[in-house]
């Protein structure tokens, strides 16, 4: 890479959106195709500045890593630039910067028996591992997919679910509180471990969602007899620049766009049980 | 290396503007001795002393003529190399979406005129945060490769100074083109000049200079040596990390709540904190944007804001993290203390919070649980 190939690291890379799916009431993904020049490939799990043209920027996770240099990123209207971004419409243009962090480290887990948890719309950035994982089939052993929501309403891309459970996935999903319909499991998803179709000493587990789902789960999965080192959970703090430099995004010893998001169960748990840390 | 000897900082004044730098050095403005561009050699604080507690800072005026007799003053060199305001870019919309135009670092070719060892340390630690990772930040960079730097060595220490704790002076460590140490004589300054890069000599090269005698060089190690013993506070940095990671759930972060004002003076005199906020506009018209990047404060309650709410929503938290990161946690982020021994924090702090006294409670505070 020359000098002058180098996208500044401040600078958003246009990007048109060419898909828009409404996946609940506030949260969206977004098709999204580069008007020009791309930003690298992302890994699962890692994340992207996405910038609102003059209102601002806000980490978003990679939902969908191709076809070609095609991407998916999930967004969930909660402040002014997420409200903005889940309002863009086919044809509009967004900016990219990244990807940034470090991902699940899917490589690491070839061969072995995958647990994948997620939470509400912490389903996000594991769909890139659930759809790598079923496009290579071979490459893993059993793979279990827990999903937990509020309620039937708060789920995303549930019309894939199926499909995952065709190409060779143990799915699996509960709701906190059902509606009229719904006919799976309620409660929480640290039911559904005891369904989980792995052996545990030669399992990867990776768990995404609020942090006091994923202190439960990865509990849940040591609890099975998961060696704590092969749980990994993603880490959420305040993001500015994606890049090391702004200091928000420090829990402890992490910088998490840097060091994270995703990092093992054993190096978050005590980070994740201090208060307002 | 070559020592050097000067009777003024004259020459040298003139050597820095013919090599094309701006002079940027101390001079006494507004009752205390701040950094700013020397129009003249004769704006530096001769004769001027400074007298310093927890929240307080007095100019007080010397018996000798000394120009660096003076300890750190409200400023670091910090606004000079990572400023508190940088435009990024500014981008335009365009029919394929929007145009980004990255704004050319602000030139700067500035000789930074009396760097403490102290600030050295903390200039090299900011290069660390800013220019040492995957990612180098433009605007420090083009700012501090332009920079010439003249180290001071401290021979008067003030009364809330602790680098000898941290290991960072008096003595200046790497880092400088010339670094000087003032003698004060009868009716003259002089100054020995140890050249640390070819920068330096080509500097020193352009003035009329002789070496030093060695009885000169003697005596001004010695007068360095001999502050190193007259520091005003000290901070024992062994186990200091560890103290921080095993002291989160602590009391006395408590207390010390009570009387932190969350305003964050701390953060913007530290040489070394480096954080910062991204901000997006527009103009009116709503087709030209820009991105800023300004100076924050872990001690803003919006630092730390997630959807949910600010994590960090307590002052207790909030100092906490202040102070857990500059002495713990970045040691594991970028591979070294983040404090220097300054003494701005307890200087500036306006009800006069001494971090150095805050270790040494939640030091006590832990051998008292470890005992019990």
């Amino acid at each position: 890479m020359t000098a002058d190939a180098a996208p500044a690291p401040m600078a958003p890379v246009p990007y048109r959106v060419t898909g828009r799916r409404a996946e609940t009431a506030d949260t969206v993904t977004l098709t999204l195709e580069p008007v020009g020049v791309s930003i690298a490939e992302p890994l699962p799990g890692q994340f992207t500045m996405m910038y609102a043209f003059g209102i601002g920027e806000v980490p978003i996770s990679v939902s969908r890593i191709g076809p070609g240099r095609v991407r998916e990123q999930t967004v969930r209207a909660v402040g002014a630039v997420t409200r903005a971004v889940c309002a863009t419409k086919p044809g509009q243009v967004v900016g990219l910067r990244g990807p940034f962090g470090v991902g699940w480290g899917l490589e690491s887990a070839r061969g072995r028996d995958l647990v994948i948890a997620a939470g509400g719309i912490g389903m996000a950035p594991l769909r890139p591992v659930v759809l790598r994982a079923l496009s290579e089939r071979e490459a893993f052993g059993r793979i279990t997919v827990l999903i937990g929501a509020r309620t039937p309403a708060d789920l995303l891309f549930t019309d894939e679910l199926d499909v995952w459970r065709a190409r060779g996935a143990r799915v699996e999903v509960t709701v906190d509180r059902p509606a009229p319909g719904w006919s799976g499991h309620v409660g929480l998803i640290t039911a559904l471990v005891g369904s989980v179709d792995a052996d545990p000493v030669r399992a990867a587990a990776f768990v995404c969602g609020p942090e006091v789902m994923m202190r439960v789960t990865a509990e849940a999965l040591i609890g099975l007899g998961m060696p704590a080192v092969d749980v990994r959970v993603s880490l959420e703090r305040n993001m500015r620049c994606g890049l090391g430099w702004c200091g928000h995004c420090q829990l402890g010893p992490l910088l998490i766009c840097r060091d994270g998001p995703v990092v093992p169960y054993g190096h978050a748990v005590p980070l994740m049980t201090v208060r307002e840390l | 290396m070559n020592t050097l000897e000067l009777t003024g900082l004259g020459p040298l004044y003139d050597a820095l503007r013919r090599a094309g730098y701006t002079v940027i050095g101390p001079t006494v403005r507004d009752d205390a001795i701040v950094l700013a561009e020397l129009d003249s050699i004769d704006h530096l604080p001769y004769g001027w002393g400074v007298r310093l507690a927890p929240g307080g800072y007095r100019l007080r005026r010397r018996d000798d003529g000394a120009a660096f007799a003076h300890a750190a003053g409200p400023q670091s060199w910090k606004p000079f190399l990572h400023r508190p305001r940088v435009k990024v870019w500014e981008a335009d919309r365009t029919d394929d979406g929007f145009e980004v135009k990255d704004a050319a670092p602000e030139p700067g070719r500035l000789a930074l005129l009396g760097v403490r060892p102290c600030d050295l340390r903390a200039i090299a630690i900011q290069d660390r945060v800013l220019t040492g990772g995957r990612h180098v930040d433009p605007s420090y960079a083009a700012r501090r490769d332009g920079a010439f730097i003249v180290a001071v060595n401290c021979t008067e220490p003030g009364e809330t100074c602790f680098c000898v704790s941290m290991g960072t002076g008096p003595q200046a460590g790497p880092g400088y083109d010339l670094s000087l140490t003032e003698l004060t004589g009868e009716d003259s300054l002089r100054y020995v000049v140890d050249v640390g890069t070819e920068a330096g000599a080509r500097v020193m090269g352009d003035i009329q200079a002789g070496p030093a005698e060695p009885a000169v060089v003697d005596r001004a190690r010695a007068e360095v040596t001999a502050a190193a013993d007259r520091m005003g506070r000290e901070m024992p940095a062994l186990g200091l990390r560890d103290l921080m990671a095993g002291s989160l759930e602590a009391e006395r972060w408590d207390e010390v709540a009570e009387r932190c004002l969350s305003c964050g003076n701390c953060t913007m005199v530290c040489p070394t904190c480096f954080c910062t906020r991204v901000t997006d506009t527009t103009d009116l018209t709503g087709d030209h944007a820009e991105r800023w990047q300004l100076w924050d404060s872990c001690f803003d309650l919006d630092y730390s804001h997630l959807h949910g709410g600010d994590v960090r929503s307590s002052p207790k938290s909030r100092y906490r993290q202040w102070l857990t990161h500059k002495l713990g946690t970045w040691h594991d982020q970028f591979g070294s203390s983040g404090c220097v021994g300054c003494g701005r924090c307890i200087v500036w702090c306006p009800v006069g919070i001494d971090l150095t006294v805050e270790v040494a409670a939640l030091r006590a505070e832990t051998a008292q649980d470890g005992a019990g």
